[in-house]
């Protein structure tokens, strides 16, 4: 086993999911202790033009698996082209965005590899050759410590945004070690059919950087348009609490919460949402909270770092004119 | 068509948890378990195709876990699934997911008919981490489905094709069995146990098993360690923003921008 971190690359469709590059970050502090460098995994289809990319931020090495069945996410071809690539790099750790993709990934990954396995790091660090993590437990209501044995390969999902990206440099150049990808006919039975863009620019709340959310305030459907217009202008993602979800008034793909999603943008606008418990526990882990509602003893404002009591519907409109201002 | 629900009893979302003050778990006395929401909708998909299709023969609940879990167990039997699986040993209690997926690969592995569909929750309350169903998936070498949406079965019974959704579009993915899904809130709507089934439920044939009939994998055990449990670090104090609506618009503007530098 060398001493090298090995960094999991998202990507979808030839653009890089920024989480990796403060992953790689997180890759290159590491590697100060364990004595080795930081190197990235690529896989999917024609992805050698992100190497370039992925050097500015931080890999030293670069194991690219390209092929045209990589061409869509799926799970278990995906394990076996990073387990593929683990085998030619021989890392210490292995780091994965938490995404729905990683997520998914890691575990199949671990399982894989006989690997030690932590899923949602918020704090990562070696002990001696062991990882000690730092992840949500019982709804995100607790921090739970896991340490992960430095007698096997270890694999931490890290959460988006609970780690800085370094400032890319330029020209910077990475080794660049192509890996072969072998499927069993078991892993590649899964097809991908179809993928049905469901609604044109309206990103998803787990991925956007910026999350606009609303509760039963709300009071219908058609009010949400007033959040879609500051979510729009903040290029961010519309969610919504499990009340106004029951409601009908947004899907539940857009729920964030306990039995929603987990969401960790680094702005989170949370409108006319009271902040229970189980919404509390899909959103706290934001970098910034902003609440507005009209009472000022809710519970959303003990999480907050900025609190306006006041009518969301008097505000909201206000605030994306403000933005739209000040982008000219 | 044989079904596999892989179901946890974990504590129920609205009690009030405590840390131990030694931080080496929580506090269970007194505390309420419950079935996990997300095992519950795999609970309800397999009694759902069982209900609609004459080629599902059989509808089994899988659970590890200690002497308790035996209640979540009997709700999963009395929301319909036909009989039980309790593996229930205390060398396999861990908040290790790869080496709980590992025993449960075991236990399906031990089954002499085999299962053809394997449903599991997304991930659990309790971890807040999902490994269990895409690495039995791996253990079991078969594909999986990732926080599915919707899901139409062939007329023959052999294959499916699944709904989940991804950022900003819906994937469709077809697949034969036998295979594992993990299921996403909205597509089914668990039905409430009634006392009566609860109590009908009792009767349901649970198959036990322990370490005598299974082997863990002490590579995986050793693996991943459950060091402590602590509350969250405090999020810094709320700063109210004042004035009229035009005022704090443009406040809150500025702060955000000069101060938290997020926009």
């Amino acid at each position: 086993m060398s001493s090298n971190i090995l960094v999991f690359i998202e990507q979808r469709d030839g653009k890089i999911l920024p989480a990796s590059f403060q992953l790689l970050a997180l890759a290159n502090d590491l590697a100060k202790t364990t004595g080795g460098q930081a190197e990235a995994c690529v896989v999917g289809q024609d992805v050698g033009g992100l190497v370039p990319d992925v050097a500015a931020y931080g890999a030293k090495k670069v194991y690219t698996v390209d092929d045209p069945q990589l061409a869509m996410y799926r799970a278990a071809p995906y394990a076996a082209a990073v387990a593929a690539a683990i085998d030619k790099a021989d890392p210490k750790t292995v780091l994965i965005p938490t995404t729905a993709l990683g997520r998914d990934l890691a575990p199949r990954l671990a399982a894989r590899k006989r690997a030690a396995l932590a899923i949602d790091c918020t704090e990562v660090s070696f002990d001696g050759d062991d990882l000690v993590v730092s992840k949500p437990m019982y709804a995100g209501k607790f921090n739970a410590r896991f340490r992960l044995s430095g007698g096997c390969l270890q694999v931490a999902t890290v959460r988006s945004n609970a780690y800085s990206a370094a400032e890319p440099q330029a020209g910077a150049s990475a080794e660049v070690v192509a890996v072969p990808l072998s499927l069993t006919e078991s892993e590649n039975r899964l097809k991908i059919q179809d993928i049905v863009s469901t609604s044109a620019g309206v990103k998803d709340v787990t991925e956007a950087d910026i999350v606009v959310s609303g509760g039963r305030a709300l009071k219908k459907e058609e009010n949400f348009k007033v959040l879609q217009e500051l979510a729009e202008v903040l290029d961010g993602a519309v969610g919504a609490s499990r009340a106004a979800c029951d409601a009908g008034y947004q899907p539940h793909s857009r729920q964030v919460g306990l039995t929603g999603k987990v969401v960790t943008p680094r702005l989170y606008i949370a409108c006319g949402i009271d902040g229970a418990i189980q919404h509390l526990a899909g959103m706290r882990g934001s970098k910034v909270i902003v609440a507005v509602n009209t009472k000022k003893e809710a519970p959303i404002f003990n999480v907050a770092n900025y609190g306006c009591v006041i009518d969301l519907f008097k505000l909201v409109p206000l605030l994306t004119e403000e933005f739209i201002r000040l982008k000219g | 068509m044989r079904i596999l629900t892989v179901i946890k009893q974990v504590p129920d979302s609205n009690a009030t948890i405590k840390v131990l003050p030694d931080g080496s778990g929580i506090d269970t006395s007194g505390l309420k378990y419950v079935l996990d929401p997300f095992d519950e909708f795999g609970v309800e998909l397999g009694v759902q195709l069982r209900e609609k299709r004459k080629d599902v023969t059989e509808v089994v609940a899988l659970i590890l876990g200690p002497d308790k879990a035996a209640e979540a167990l009997r709700v999963a039997l009395a929301m319909g699934a036909d009989s039980g699986i309790h593996i229930n040993d205390p060398t396999f209690e861990s908040k290790n997911e790869l080496f709980a997926a590992y025993v449960i690969a075991e236990a399906i592995k031990k089954d002499e008919q085999g299962f053809d569909l394997i449903l599991c929750g997304k991930y659990t309350i309790d971890l807040d981490a999902g490994a269990v169903g895409p690495a039995l998936a791996e253990f079991l070498d078969m594909p999986h489905v990732g926080a599915l949406q919707g899901l139409e079965m062939s007329e023959d019974g052999k294959s499916f094709v699944a709904k989940r959704r991804i950022e900003g579009a819906e994937e469709v993915v077809e697949c034969d069995l036998p295979a594992l899904l993990t299921l996403e809130k909205g597509f089914v709507v668990p039905r409430y146990p009634s006392l009566p089934n609860l109590m009908k439920a009792k009767k349901k044939p649970v198959k036990l098993l322990t370490s005598a009939d299974l082997a863990g994998e002490e590579a995986l055990q050793s693996g991943t360690g459950f060091e402590s449990v602590a509350p969250p670090p405090p999020r810094p104090e709320c700063k109210v923003i004042e004035g009229e609506p035009e005022e704090m618009a443009k406040e809150l503007v500025r702060v955000l921008r000069e101060e938290a530098k997020v926009v």
